[in-house]
């Protein structure tokens, strides 16, 4: 039974109008409350994924909860089919429960809190917000496990509360919760900051209902909704083929010595309905790899892939969500069923990026980008210190933004929007910890006519002893090349002991014994290569090599020669080049560096890692969409 | 005195010094990586291209050694390599260098040895180090400050030089003092060493004018807008002074200096409206038409309707109105411009203008909000002051929506950077970065070294013959709850300070705290930065006054006219400026012209003009 919405005033919105102008700036003044919302919680939260790394989303949504301004996608409509109690003013829900609102948070670090905005004793608006905590129980630091083969080993988990109730903190089951974490401070903090974005919102909608009218407000919000549903129908039909699309990809391991997982999906468009169909995925895997693809959130993915071509300026929202029909087979590694693990599905999620540019590349080459930086890789670090007091660091790593067609892929950045890096004298000054190396990987970019970004190699000294973990991926498959363009190099973790001795790390792993003076180089990949690399100017080539960002050998994957003082040596250039070219042959449209079959054969050589083996799926996993339905 | 933009032209236009820098080993591509921070939502990565650095990456070196973060020698200097890469930098012919060094904040001995080395190395190089230019926390924003710091110091240097050359040839026994993007003066000598100090040294300038002039009408609290061809700058004045930030932008550079918080948007009189063929939105802005070709209006070419020309169309902005010299408006032109807007959207020209004045008011009134109620003032507490070439023409609708009065437009608004020029103070700061939970210190420690930072600020004043019995010194704190990433700065003088010490500070960290995000913690506080300032006395400068009149201004008017607003139109006069005497009360709606701008006052609303020319602007119901 879906909620129950108790409102004293039932009466429908006046059927009014507003002039084109108006609508506008409507647009800019919820656009300027969410900004708003953003910095009220960078500023106030402690947790450093949130204030220094921003990994926070925050959305304001019209009556019917459909998204007006946020980023990824409206999940009230979810929320209010499976809560089953009353929603009243002064209610504000707390939930990080991925099951109990179909993947709208992905797992269970990410606190979603949701508030309705009454005025006059009806809901006019919602706002929400979800945040990274870095710690939430479980059974690592961080809240993360890669081996978790239940959600239950992840840390608490809070299905849909009211956590006010009517206006009333619920400080019960907020200490309950609380008395689950690591940093419980922390927590706290963050909370509080949600909530204090959450009403911030809601003083905006009361200033915009004041000014506009509530009727008025309520009917901008549709219309901004349908504004979007024109914008991206003719978006979508320009730019989606109804011949049917395929691409597959995939995530190297699960951290349990399996792998890789295979993700596929096949893209077409009947009329005005475009259908993305991930059957042929791999079932669940049974470690915490899974990653629960909220169905609006990839339809979200794929509006702002486009709209930042046509018109930026534009409040991206749910309005064309009707257009888009997203199918997952359940039981799926993109579907999984509770209580699997989800906690480290950044990999996947990451990894849908560079599905989307891959298939929606394939109909315009102009406009396809190579694989770039799809994940956010996790460095954690945690122990007790000289005083005996609690140390607990959670970092997102950075590497190469692909080459696409606007130009080479910078170095060593992210790829979600608002990220940062941490200051590493901010590290330094608050963790046992000295960073010894912070340069992107020579080399690690793909050779193109626009060339891939570098990976970032990062070298962290210990200087207490702890505990580490270490989440990454492409290891194995490489970041693909397009249109010529060469792969980027695969990430790799090297640890060189206090004595001397060095090991390579999996690219998964936790719980990872540290001793003083260990340092381990964290190390990256690079952004796949866009055009073909014979093509680019020899003088780009050479200056990389000045830069330090290609070395001499590599200026030869570009066919560049260099003479001693590092300028080019242009006969020799045009000489390589021409033999480069007929030696190579036909160019596709991918280059993946090899098959899957071929990067195990010579994994252990090329990645002083065993490979991985094949998963094996149990019987009751991958039940498809089409079968039992449970 | 002088103000200038000279630093902030040389960033613009990207004709700097070419910069080398040497960095701590494993840290050459600082400036490289940056933050990693790619603008724009989601996909924002599908189109950003990313600008190098300010000192090239094959002009940084880097040298073995390191300081740890609680200043200990954890490796010590190796001077021989450091003279072979110095060597080689050298043969690139480089005009300036940055020395900045992993955690420098907390120890600067070897950046200055750094120094000295290449000082042999490279005579006559000038030579940035970054615990001297800003000693603070955070390697990628000190780097990039300090480099900044080195890529216009020679250009301002010879600026200087020049200006202060033909001074004393003119006349004698002149000090030249430079204003400095935080409000204050400083020396010539000073602002040669660091000029990162002066990136808003121009916007600074109109905004002390407009503290000023609003002074002598008997306002201190203001909303500052100033509003150019290209952009607009707002600020909040609280009790006569500007607030000011730890961070100074200019284009994408961002740097860590004090400055005014001046917040810019791309809206200005020459900011183009148009309107995307898929959603039918109207967009003004941030594109402009800057000065050339300029608005349809101006009749030079330019074709796309701009901000001025739908001021034009609504007859805000008549043909008599003078454009900084003999401008003639095409009123023909402007209305062409305007109706292929009017086209896009079904609406005829005039309310398309309306539309487009209406859409600029809105970005504008987001900046506005931007300094006063998200920081938590409520703008009914202040006035608005509005200059800049286009400020009077909007700011009567700005006053309408930020409910903020009087609007205060003053004599000669185009040129107000010039009054503020004449009227700041010598000022000089000092700060250190100190991290510290309040249980890990006490008030004697904080004080003592706040003590230390006033005398070192205190002695650039005397420096410049500034009586010790003059100087002014204000302490600024920059602290959080432990835990968080950013600080709020608590100002105490300090007579507060010895009086209410961490106590007292505490209280009022907590108070803002509260203000500003609706809680307070229990959390621990920690301090960040501490700042001492120490300023000069204000000069007494008044402005000319004007003769009274009878209040009426009737023999100011020299044309009737029709405005369009809120959609139909009005009678409205036109008057002169020059003509209005101490006393007189404009009647809304009615175009006031003068030299260098034209001020809008809408109907329903009176404009009074004081004894020293401003027109004070409020609605006619209160």
């Amino acid at each position: 039974m879906p909620a129950q919405i108790i409102q004293t005033n039932n009466s429908p919105f006046a059927d009014v109008s507003v002039d084109a102008v108006t609508l506008d700036i409507i647009e800019n003044a919820l656009r300027n409350a969410r900004t708003e919302m953003d910095a009220v919680l960078f500023r106030t939260a402690m947790s450093p994924g949130i204030r220094e790394q921003h990994d926070a989303f925050p959305m304001i949504a019209n009556q019917e909860g459909k998204m007006v301004v946020g980023q990824f996608g409206s999940f009230f409509w979810g929320f209010q089919q499976g809560y089953e109690g009353t929603i009243e003013e002064g209610d504000v829900f707390l939930t990080n429960d991925p099951y109990t609102c179909n993947g709208a948070v992905s797992h269970l670090n990410d606190w979603l809190m949701m508030m309705p905005i009454y005025i006059d004793g009806r809901i006019v608006a919602w706002s929400a917000m979800f945040g990274h905590m870095t710690d939430i129980g479980g059974k690592v630091p961080g809240s993360l496990p890669t081996d978790a083969a239940q959600i239950f080993e992840e840390g608490i988990q809070v299905p849909p509360v009211k956590i006010f109730r009517k206006g009333e903190l619920n400080k019960e089951i907020l200490e309950l919760i609380l008395r689950n974490c690591r940093l419980p401070e922390w927590n706290r903090s963050d909370f509080n900051a949600i909530v204090a974005a959450l009403r911030l919102a809601e003083r905006r909608i009361f200033e915009m209902a004041d000014r506009f009218g509530v009727d008025h407000l309520v009917f901008a919000m549709q219309e901004m909704l349908d504004r979007n549903k024109r914008a991206m129908n003719s978006i979508l039909n320009t730019v989606i083929p109804e011949k049917k699309q395929h691409f597959t990809d995939y995530i190297d391991d699960d951290g349990m010595g399996m792998g890789p997982y295979k993700v596929v999906c096949t893209m077409w468009r009947e009329g005005d309905l475009v259908i993305f169909d991930f059957e042929g995925t791999d079932p669940q895997s049974i470690s915490s790899v899974n990653f629960l693809l909220n169905e609006e959130m990839f339809k979200m993915f794929l509006g702002t892939f486009f709209i930042n071509l046509f018109d930026p300026q534009i409040l991206f929202n749910d309005g064309f969500y009707d257009l888009v029909d997203v199918r997952i087979p359940r039981g799926s590694i993109l579907k999984p069923i509770r209580p699997a693990a989800l906690s480290s599905r950044t990999h996947m999620l990451g990894r849908i990026f560079d599905i989307m540019s891959g298939l929606l590349g394939q109909g315009s080459p102009d406009a396809l980008c190579a694989a770039g930086f799809s994940d956010s890789p996790h460095f954690m670090y945690s122990g007790y210190d000289k005083n005996g007091e609690w140390y607990q660091l959670y970092q997102i790593g950075f590497g190469g933004i692909p080459g696409r067609p606007a130009g080479d892929g910078p170095d060593g950045h992210s790829l979600w929007p608002a990220f940062t890096n941490v200051p590493n004298e901010f590290l330094e000054a608050y963790f046992p910890l000295r960073i010894v190396k912070y340069e992107t990987i020579t080399d690690s970019g793909g050779p193109g006519l626009h060339r891939g970004g570098n990976g970032l190699s990062m070298g962290y000294q210990f200087l207490e002893p702890g505990e580490i973990s270490i989440h990454d991926d492409r290891w194995l498959t490489h970041p693909w090349g397009v249109n010529g363009g060469l792969p980027g190099q695969r990430s790799d973790k090297l640890m060189v002991r206090a004595e001397g001795e060095t090991e390579w790390m999996p690219s998964k792993c936790d719980r990872i014994k540290v001793n003083v003076g260990d340092t381990l180089y964290f190390n990256t990949w690079g952004g796949g290569g866009w055009g073909d690399p014979l093509q680019r100017e020899a003088s780009k080539v050479a200056l990389d090599v000045r830069r330090g960002l290609v070395s001499n050998e590599g200026a030869r994957r570009y066919g560049v020669v260099l003479i001693s003082n590092r300028s080019v040596d242009e006969s020799a250039t045009s000489d390589l080049r021409r033999r480069m070219a007929s030696e190579r042959g036909d160019v596709g449209l991918f280059n993946f560096g090899g098959t899957v079959e071929e990067l195990k054969a010579r994994c252990k050589a090329d990645t002083n890692l065993d490979p991985p083996v094949t998963p094996v799926f149990q019987k009751w996993m991958g039940r498809s969409s089409k079968g039992a339905a449970a | 005195m002088h103000g200038t933009t000279v630093a902030t032209n040389t960033v613009l236009t990207a004709s700097g010094a070419k910069v080398g820098l040497v960095t701590t080993k494993g840290y050459k591509q600082v400036l490289q990586i940056a933050r990693s921070f790619v603008p724009g939502g989601l996909g924002g990565w599908v189109i950003f291209n990313k600008s190098d650095p300010l000192a090239p990456l094959e002009l940084t070196i880097d040298v073995d050694e390191r300081i740890g973060a609680d200043g200990e020698v954890i490796r010590p200097l190796d001077e021989s390599g450091l003279r072979e890469s110095l060597e080689s930098l050298a043969q690139e012919r480089i005009e300036a260098l940055t020395v900045s060094l992993m955690n420098a904040y907390t120890n600067g001995a070897h950046e200055e040895r750094v120094r000295q080395i290449a000082e042999s190395v490279m005579p006559g190089i000038p030579i940035s180090i970054s615990s001297e230019v800003v000693p603070e926390m955070y390697e990628y924003e000190r780097t990039e400050t300090t480099v900044v710091n080195s890529y216009i110091r020679p250009v301002v240097s010879t600026y200087m030089e020049n200006l202060e050359a033909e001074l004393n040839r003119r006349m004698t026994g002149v000090q030249l003092h430079i204003l400095r993007s935080d409000g204050g003066l400083a020396s010539a000598e000073v602002a040669k060493a660091t000029p990162v100090n002066l990136l808003m040294s121009g916007p600074a300038g109109g905004v002390s004018g407009a503290i000023w002039m609003a002074r002598q009408a008997g306002y201190s609290d203001l909303l500052t807008f100033d509003m150019g061809g290209t952009s607009t700058d707002v600020a909040l004045i609280q009790n006569g002074i500007a607030q000011t930030r730890r961070e100074t932008r200019v284009a994408d550079i961002t740097v860590r200096s004090s400055s005014v918080d001046v917040r810019s948007v791309g809206a200005g009189g020459g900011s183009i409206a148009y309107v995307p063929e898929l959603t039918k939105a109207l967009r003004v802005g941030p594109q402009s038409a800057g000065a050339e070709p300029g608005p349809a209006a101006y009749g030079k070419g330019g074709t796309e309707p701009t901000v001025t020309d739908a001021n034009v169309v609504l007859g805000y902005l008549p043909s008599s109105a003078k454009l900084g010299g003999d401008l003639l408006i095409d009123h023909a032109k402007a209305e062409e411009a305007v109706s292929t807007v009017g086209k896009a959207m079904g609406l005829s020209v005039r309310e398309a203008a309306e539309g487009i004045v209406n859409i600029v008011n809105e970005n504008m009134f987001g900046a506005l909000r931007l300094v006063s109620v998200e920081q938590g003032f409520d703008p009914r507490d202040f006035a608005l002051i509005g200059f800049g070439g286009a400020g009077p023409l909007h700011a009567n609708a700005l006053g309408k929506l930020m409910n903020s009065w009087p609007v205060i437009i003053p004599p000669g608004p185009g040129v107000l950077c010039a009054y503020g020029d004449a009227t700041t103070r010598v000022r000089d700061e000092s700060a250190r970065t100190f991290v510290r939970r309040f249980a890990d210190t006490d008030d004697q420690e904080v004080l003592g070294i706040l003590r230390e930072l006033s005398a070192a600020a205190g002695s650039t004043l005397d420096l410049e013959g500034v009586p010790k019995a003059e100087q002014t010194t204000l302490y600024q704190i920059d602290l959080r709850y432990a835990g968080q990433g950013m600080r709020l700065t608590v100002n105490m003088t300090p007579e507060e300070f010895e009086t209410g010490g961490l106590k007292e500070l505490g209280r009022r960290f907590d108070e803002m705290h509260e203000q500003l995000f609706t809680f307070s913690l229990e959390t621990q506080r920690e301090l960040y930065n501490l700042r001492a300032l120490v300023q000069g006395r204000e000069s007494a400068a008044q402005g000319e006054t004007l003769p009274s009149g009878n209040g009426d201004p009737s023999t100011a008017i020299y044309a009737n006219t029709k405005i369009f607003f809120e959609g139909r139109d009005h009678d409205a006069s036109i008057m002169d400026r020059s003509a209005l005497k101490s006393g007189d009360l404009i009647r809304g709606p009615a175009v006031v012209t003068e030299m260098d701008s034209t001020t809008l006052v809408l109907p329903e609303h009176t404009g009074a003009v004081d004894q020293f020319g401003n027109i004070l602007i409020r609605p006619n119901n209160t």
